[in-house]
């Protein structure tokens, strides 16, 4: 059984499905992400973990121990807030030994436990300033230290960096990544940034209006989304409309436009059959710039140092394709699809 | 002419600041000049200690300071304790909070007098609690130890200026982020933790604003002490009142308030200071 395990869980709030019938497998030391758009549910599954909202239904177990009921004092968790709830009260070093107290350690240990803490989230010396008077990146890492001290068996992060400015935000995934790397605890992280999300974690699930769409590792999912949501809300990627003509060790498909294709079986997603309409999709710098292909004219270019991305404007399709790369031209340029990036999706 | 920003502060405040220099400051003076002076038949005599003398030597006097002060400290006590539960209930579980808050301060938009008087008819001789304790034979005769003593005085003023207490320490709750609740929970903290480590501290403010908003009057009310007090309930204020319109001593007044205000002044500042002390140890 999985460390963390949620099978079937469902929440609705005045009868409107926020979370409906997930599941979710994560093993222990995971640095998991659960990506998706905003009031996807992602807040409700995570505080549904963390012991702040009940489930209507299903089961959530920690190491072996279904913790439905059980209360957010008692469960082997802790949370890092979306606002990061610093208590404004108490000074940076006792915020971060907050969670100590009743631990009843001797004195020496508590301080030489927070004073570690402090120095992993690099806040030393800090500890004795007011918690009004502490930056956006600096609160950011006292809940994380205040969190992160107890020594939970998981740690649950609601966007924990949306909060701050690009460079700060990159220079705290790094952080984040060396620390949970260095406190080796499982580490469940929600975030609507796909680049955050791709970047720090071992494995993400894509959640969209409360449902789980998908769960893989970052390679994967970027290059093998299992449906156009995934598809489109990870990175940019351009669709066509085709039938499945034939299913063998490779699969055949009339794309229209651009032509009669075949490609890898494992190129298509699972359930789809001879006959259907599916979606084909590419990303932008799998298409090719070439002497021969499908005609089209470049609608715009924009450049972005090493290479550019262009709006190409085809015959017989409304919707220009993004390409990303370097055009030989201006004006009329030659596209081609290579089969092995193309990815059928069910055409939902 | 350009006016820096605290000289538009000060344009502002010019016509507060002219009322209150009228109403305040200058009556104030004038107390402070006669309790420095002596009484000559109908005329101020010369100037001189002797009023806060004859203060300050008294042992009479000193009785009634100490009795004033521990009736509106209990007062205080008994308000703050009764109006916090109040407060907590309406910011933390009440659905409908204006109009629970509405509810609770409409006894307060009746005079001050009438509520005085109301205590007055439930706790006498005849009064409600007397006449419904004989009809339920829970007595043989009349109570007489209900009214005209510290006790009325105390529930007369608890009543009287419980929404004086309510209203700051509901402000105060209301402000809290509930997420430092649920945080705390997060960390550890069971429900009773929870409140004596973020809710208390966090209302702490409203606490103390309630406490001297209560203090600092009823140490001075005369009202009270007056009708529901009888002469062991007596207050401070009540003989101020004789020495100016009575016995017409007002340098002896003058003194006697003075002598009030600074007691009343000292103890809000040490129970102020004590109060933020305890709040910093409790982590
Ligand atoms: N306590 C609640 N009562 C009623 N509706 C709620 C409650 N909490 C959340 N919702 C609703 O549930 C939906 C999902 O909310 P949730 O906070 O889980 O979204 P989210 O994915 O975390 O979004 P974001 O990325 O913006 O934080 C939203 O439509 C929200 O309005
Ligand atoms: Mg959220």
């Amino acid at each position: 059984m999985s460390f963390l395990s949620v099978s079937r869980v469902s929440k609705s709030f005045g009868g409107a499905a926020v979370v409906d019938a997930v599941d979710l497998s994560i093993e222990r030391g995971e640095f998991f992400a659960l990506l998706g758009p905003s009031g996807c549910g992602k807040t409700t599954l995570l505080r549904m973990i963390g012991g702040f909202e009940t489930p209507d239904n299903g089961t959530i177990a920690i190491d072996g121990e279904v913790m439905n009921t059980v209360p957010p004092h008692r469960r082997p968790t802790n949370m890092v807030f979306q606002n990061y709830a610093i208590f404004p009260h108490l000074n940076v070093f006792d915020n971060i030994a907050y969670g100590l107290r009743r631990l009843r350690l001797r004195k020496d240990e508590l301080r030489a436990r927070a004073e570690a803490m402090l120095a992993t989230v690099r806040l030393e010396g800090l500890g004795e300033r007011a918690a009004g008077q502490l930056s956006g990146g600096q609160r950011q890492r006292v809940a994380l230290a205040r969190a992160l001290v107890r020594e939970p068996k998981l740690l649950l992060l609601d966007e924990p960096l949306g909060a701050l400015d690009k460079r700060l935000r990159e220079a705290m995934q790094v952080e984040l990544r060396a620390i949970q790397r260095k406190v080796g605890i499982t580490f469940l992280l929600v975030t609507h940034d796909q680049e955050e999300a791709l970047s720090l974690s071992d494995r993400v699930a894509v959640m969209g209006a409360g449902r789980i769409l998908q769960v893989a590792a970052p390679r994967e999912l970027y290059e093998r989304p299992n449906c156009r949501a995934v598809a489109d809300f990870i990175g940019d990627m351009n669709f066509f409309h085709a039938t499945v003509r034939q299913i063998g060790d490779s699969v055949t498909v009339n794309a229209g436009l651009l032509g009669i294709l075949a490609l890898p079986r494992a190129n298509l997603a699972p359930g789809i059959r001879t006959d259907d309409h599916i979606l084909l999709a590419i990303r932008p710098e799998h298409v090719g710039f070439s002497e021969a292909g499908v005609a089209g004219e470049i609608a715009s270019a924009t450049f972005l140092g090493e290479r550019s991305h262009y709006h190409v404007k085809i015959a017989g399709r409304s919707d220009p394709v993004s390409v990303s790369g370097i055009a030989p031209t201006h004006g009329t340029v030659h596209l081609v699809f290579p089969p092995d990036h193309l990815i059928g999706l069910p055409n939902a | 002419m350009a006016i820096g920003n605290s000289g538009k502060g000060y344009v502002l405040l010019a016509p507060t600041l002219l009322v209150m220099g009228l109403a305040l400051a200058a009556p104030l003076l004038l107390l402070a000049v006669y309790s420095l002076h002596d009484q000559n038949g109908l005329a101020l005599g010369g100037w001189t200690l002797a009023q806060y003398r004859a203060v300050l030597a008294s042992a009479g006097y000193r009785s009634l300071f100490l009795r004033s002060i521990a009736i509106s400290g209990l007062v205080t006590l008994v308000t703050v304790a009764l109006a916090y539960p109040m407060a907590y209930f309406v910011a933390f579980h009440a659905r409908r909070k204006f109009a629970w808050l509405i509810a609770l301060t409409i006894p307060f938009w009746t005079s001050y007098l009438l509520r005085v008087f109301a205590w007055k008819i439930i706790l006498g001789f005849d009064g409600v609690i007397n006449s419904a304790a004989l009809r339920l034979h829970l007595i043989d005769q009349p109570l007489s130890l209900l009214l005209y003593n510290p006790f009325a005085v105390v529930v007369t003023l608890a009543h009287a200026w419980a929404a004086f207490a309510i209203l700051p320490i509901y402000v105060s709750l209301e402000k809290i982020d509930r997420s430092l609740l649920e945080a705390a929970g997060d960390l550890g903290d069971g429900a009773l933790r929870r409140f004596l480590r973020i809710t208390l501290p966090l209302s702490l403010p409203g606490v103390i604003g309630a406490a001297i908003l209560i203090f600092v009057p009823t140490t001075g009310d005369y009202v009270t002490p007056e009708l529901v007090g009888g002469t062991k309930g007596t207050m401070i204020a009540n003989v101020i009142e004789v020495q100016f319109n009575s016995v017409g001593n007002w340098p002896l007044g003058a003194a006697l308030s003075l002598v009030s205000m600074a007691m009343v002044a000292v103890i809000a500042a040490l129970f102020v200071a004590s109060a933020r002390a305890a709040a910093k140890a409790a982590r």
